[in-house]
């Protein structure tokens, strides 16, 4: 049995009730009410006004239903596969680093090529679907809290058909040594599917953990990932979040973070997007605690006919926050890229001290931006900037690299690589930093590391 | 806040009297009957007429806009009255035939209409409520081969010029409050300054609105032929009334090859009492076209209206042509203000400037929203855009929505904006040097707003810091 996602919704209403567990049902159906209330988003929605999702409204994806699951896991005499991938698919996404590994095929728990084994104390990482069954009332008391789906139609389907994903908690006072990655890859078999992960962070009181979503694919599927990740920092907590999105040149990728954040703690987040035809990026942080800060950065590596869209949405509610935003985009072939960064100032947030930058660079005559950094103030004792600038390489700078001997092609790519380098070097952690370095060196400046 | 700052926000609007003159108002209400009438009125050719009703049947069909950051009690379109004249018999011969009531309300708001009096070489077309009740300089300008008279003389005297550029840079049909406009305009200043002419002098249009209950509706078409230069004011005020009156009103300019004009207004609107009862609701549409080599320059200074809801706008069509956007716009008590511009770069080498000055006190809100288009065709394409926010007091808002689309890799962006208050420790430090909190509140806001005033002509940037003071006296704490 297998279901296509209609506007109407009505046929899947009956899917979504079956897939449990049945304290999660009414919920599913609040989500599945307000996806009906509002439908898909149009461009005539002010929040997608550059990036059209037609193509996933009626591009026929179907949710694989229950008995289908399975990832047909197995071993094999050159190692562990699931559907069609092996431990080798998965090594251009983890770094060469043995940290705990969660592995997601198709949208579905590997566990096979995971690695889960041992975990510091006072860390819990759970498959999605056996905390659902397990772990009620952790669940019940988290899920859904912050990834709120009122208007927000990708979040209201997630939570309406979400059945796989991470579950992770950090106890008080623990500073998790190694990053927990997470790696979702789609091969042949997702191929006119869509799935809705989920993913959850809770970090207790001064708790630190970096956690790392990896997105990556074997082959070209043209499917749908539509991940939620919802992340509860406690007092005095740090998380870390680094995304790597590098799906299919096919695929369609929504990707909604969704924060809140109690008295003096920070949130660190890096998004690097260079998958998928049509990538949307959603990250909302909500500053509600005295003394906390967002940093939000990124960098999109757009060419062909890519269309990849990041929207950041930063509200300070409490006094005394900061924010902090750096997103640079290199748009090559007929990319379209799209950047809105909105700050927005509640009247009891005095001595709010926001920043943002967002800079593009196009590379070529078809190559197109839309950016829209928007401020909303509503108290007096502020600091807010934002900067905005596109433009193409300094001509400058490449006449002198050129006067020196370096050819205006080499000169070029390492003109876009330096630019480009700029926003990975906020990255603290140093393995994903070079790993990310080589990728776009590997990209601009075609130098195999 | 300190109560310095307080104090200083709330002086009364001094333009708010009303003038007992007698009127000519046509009843409530809108249909194609009233849109004939006021065309029958003033006697105007068929194709007027005809082009009118195309955009009264246009604008039954358009809904009115909502996505402005304001908010404001559904508008009752049939109960506002779309003409209202100042009773005159005949033409008036020259100005000594002008109700002696009518000119005594212009000295009262200083503006020089006697042409014995006029020291300030300024040429004013006057326009109270719906007609124009004067234009001084006109045969001085004449020599030069200007014109600038009303819209109703102009289409008149001059019908080939007007039907060729009205509707040029705003058609009829481009938004609701333009199609109205369309529709039932009833006046306004038409200018024309031939080719290679330098106008010898700033001309300037006066707008007060007196009658009650009416909207005001007048259409300014400015045409500056090539390598022509003119530069432009704008004044408006109204009485105090508790009641919400509708101005909608549309600037066309058209700058030919090589030609530059410059638009100043100065915007001072009866802007409603400090709880927000009456006030005018300004929803203009302004917006140039720009030949090759040709400049237009917009600056506004916004402290008046309810609520304002305009963005004077360039077209860069021509190669080589520049736009330039200089404003401040200051809300108190209860004003929303949602302004700002757009760029739309057509033509190659088309360079954009946007200084966006917002000041908020009261519970007033102000939002910036632009857009900088760069078009696939407009090579090497640069806007520089500087946006910056200032708060007095934490009731208030301010806003930026911009919107910047390049569909050119030549382009050459920047975007900058900034929201910061009045500091205490500025004020302290301008009082420890024997300044009062007010001189010093002043000093720090004709500061922040600087780069906008030079770019007015002297003697309204006098007006300007003027009114800036009286505007935001009080807000002072």
């Amino acid at each position: 049995m297998s279901t296509t996602l209609a506007p109407d919704l009505a046929p899947q209403a009956d899917v979504a009730r079956q897939l449990g567990p049945d304290w999660l049902l009414p919920v599913r159906e609040a989500a599945l009410a307000e996806f009906s209330r509002i439908g898909w988003p149009t461009t005539r929605n002010e929040d997608w006004h550059y990036t059209n999702p037609s193509a996933i409204a009626e591009g026929k994806f179907v949710l694989a239903a229950p008995d289908e699951r399975a990832t047909g896991e197995r071993r094999t005499p050159t190692g562990t596969a699931a559907h069609g991938v092996t431990v080798a698919h998965l090594a251009p996404y983890t770094f060469g680093q043995d940290w705990p590994l969660m592995v997601f095929v198709n949208g579905r728990f590997a566990p096979m090529l995971s690695r889960l084994g041992a975990l510091q104390a006072g860390v819990r990482v759970t498959p999605l679907a056996e905390a659902m069954r397990e772990d009620r009332d952790f669940l019940e008391a988290r899920l859904g809290t912050v990834a709120r789906f009122d208007e927000h139609a990708f979040t209201a389907l997630n939570t309406a058909f979400m059945t796989e994903g991470a579950v992770i908690h950090v106890a008080k006072n623990v500073e998790v040594a190694e990053p927990l990655h997470l790696v979702f890859i789609a091969d042949e078999q997702a191929e006119g599917t869509i799935s809705h992960p989920r993913v959850i962070i809770a970090a207790e009181p001064n708790a630190k953990v970096t956690v790392i979503e990896s997105w990556g694919a074997v082959g070209t599927p043209r499917h749908v990932s539509n991940v939620v990740t919802e992340v509860d920092v406690a007092s005095g907590a740090t998380v870390t979040h680094l995304k790597m999105q590098r799906e299919s040149a096919a695929a369609f990728h929504v990707g909604t973070v969704q924060v809140n954040q109690a008295k003096d703690s920070h949130f660190v987040q890096f998004t690097f997007q260079s998958g998928a035809q049509l990538m949307r990026s959603n990250i909302y942080t909500h500053l509600n605690g005295p003394g906390c800060g967002s940093t939000l950065n990124g960098l999109v590596l757009a060419d062909g006919t890519q269309h990849l869209d990041t929207q950041t949405r930063i509200e300070h509610v409490a006094p005394r926050c900061y924010s902090r935003e750096l997103y640079k985009g290199v748009l090559d072939g007929e990319g379209h890229g799209v950047f809105n960064g909105k700050v927005y100032v509640h009247p009891e947030a005095q001595q709010t001290d926001g920043k943002q930058e967002n800079h593009t660079i196009l590379l070529s005559d078809r190559a197109q931006i839309d950016t829209k950094p928007q401020l909303e103030i509503f108290a007096d004792d502020v600091k807010c900037t934002h900067g905005a600038t596109v433009g193409r390489l300094d001509q400058a700078a490449e006449f002198y690299m050129k006067s020196r001997g370096i050819s205006a092609e080499h000169a070029r790519r390492l003109l876009v690589y330096a630019f480009a380098a700029d926003v990975l070097e906020t990255i603290e952690n140093e393995v994903v930093r070079t790993g990310l370095e080589a990728l776009v060196l590997e990209r601009f400046a075609g130098v195999v590391v | 806040m300190s109560t310095d700052i307080e104090a200083l926000v709330n002086r009364e609007y001094q333009y708010g009297f009303v003038s007992d003159i007698a009127a000519d108002t046509v009843a409530p209400g809108l249909s194609e009957d009233v849109v004939a009438l006021i065309s029958r009125k003033k006697d105007e050719p068929q194709w007027l007429l005809d082009w009118r009703l195309k955009a009264y049947r246009r604008w039954l069909t358009m809904k009115e806009p909502h996505w402005p950051n304001v908010t404001y009690p559904p508008i009752d379109y049939q109960g506002t009255s779309y003409y209202s004249a100042p009773k005159s018999v005949k033409p008036l011969q020259s100005l000594d035939e002008v109700d002696p009531e009518l000119l005594r309300t212009y000295e009262k708001l200083g503006i020089p209409l006697n042409e014995q009096k006029m020291l300030s070489g300024v040429a004013v077309d006057a326009i109270f409520d719906s007609v124009s009740v004067g234009t001084t300089m006109k045969t001085e300008l004449r020599k030069h081969g200007v014109i600038f008279c009303s819209f109703t003389e102009a289409v008149h005297e001059f019908p080939d010029l007007v039907q060729k550029y009205l509707g040029s840079v705003v058609p009829y049909s481009d938004n609701f409050f333009a199609a109205l406009n369309s529709a039932v305009f009833s006046d306004g200043s038409f200018c024309y300054v031939p080719k290679g002419v330098r106008c010898p002098m700033e001309l300037s249009t006066y707008f007060r609105i007196n009658a009650a209950e009416t909207g005001q509706f007048e259409r300014t078409l400015l045409v500056a032929d090539e390598g022509a230069y003119v530069s432009y004011l704008e004044g408006c005020t109204a009485p105090k009334r508790s009641t919400n009156q509708l101005h909608a009103a549309v600037v066309e300019l058209v700058a030919l090859d090589g030609a530059t004009i410059k638009y100043s207004t100065v915007q001072n609107w009866y802007a409603g009492d400090k709880d927000g009862v009456g006030g005018i609701y300004n929803f203009v549409t302004k917006r140039g076209k720009a030949m090759k080599g040709s400049k237009i320059s917009w600056t506004q200074v916004e402290t008046g209206s309810a609520i304002t809801w305009k963005y004077p706008s360039v077209i860069l069509q021509g190669d080589d042509s520049t736009g330039e956007f200089y404003s401040v716009a200051v809300v108190n008590n209860r004003q929303q203000a949602d302004t700002g511009t757009k760029m739309i770069h057509v033509g190659r080498n088309t360079k954009s400037t946007i200084v966006s000055k917002g000041i908020s006190a009261g519970r007033g809100q102000n939002s910036y929203r632009g857009k900088v288009h760069v078009l696939p065709k407009a090579e090497h394409a640069r806007n520089y855009t500087q946006c910056d926010s200032m708060l007095v007091g934490n009731a208030c808002g301010a806003h930026t929505f911009p919107y910047i689309e390049v569909e050119n890799k030549t382009a050459t962006l920047e975007h900058e904006a900034s929201t910061s208050k009045i500091g205490e420790d500025q004020i302290f430090y301008l009082k420890q040097r024997g300044l009062s909190a007010e001189q010093a509140v002043s000093m720090i806001v004709s500061g922040f707003c600087r780069e906008v005033f030079k770019e007015l002509p002297m003697e309204f940037a006098l007006e300007a810091q003027q009114l800036l003071g009286i505007t935001l006296e009080g807000s002072v704490g």
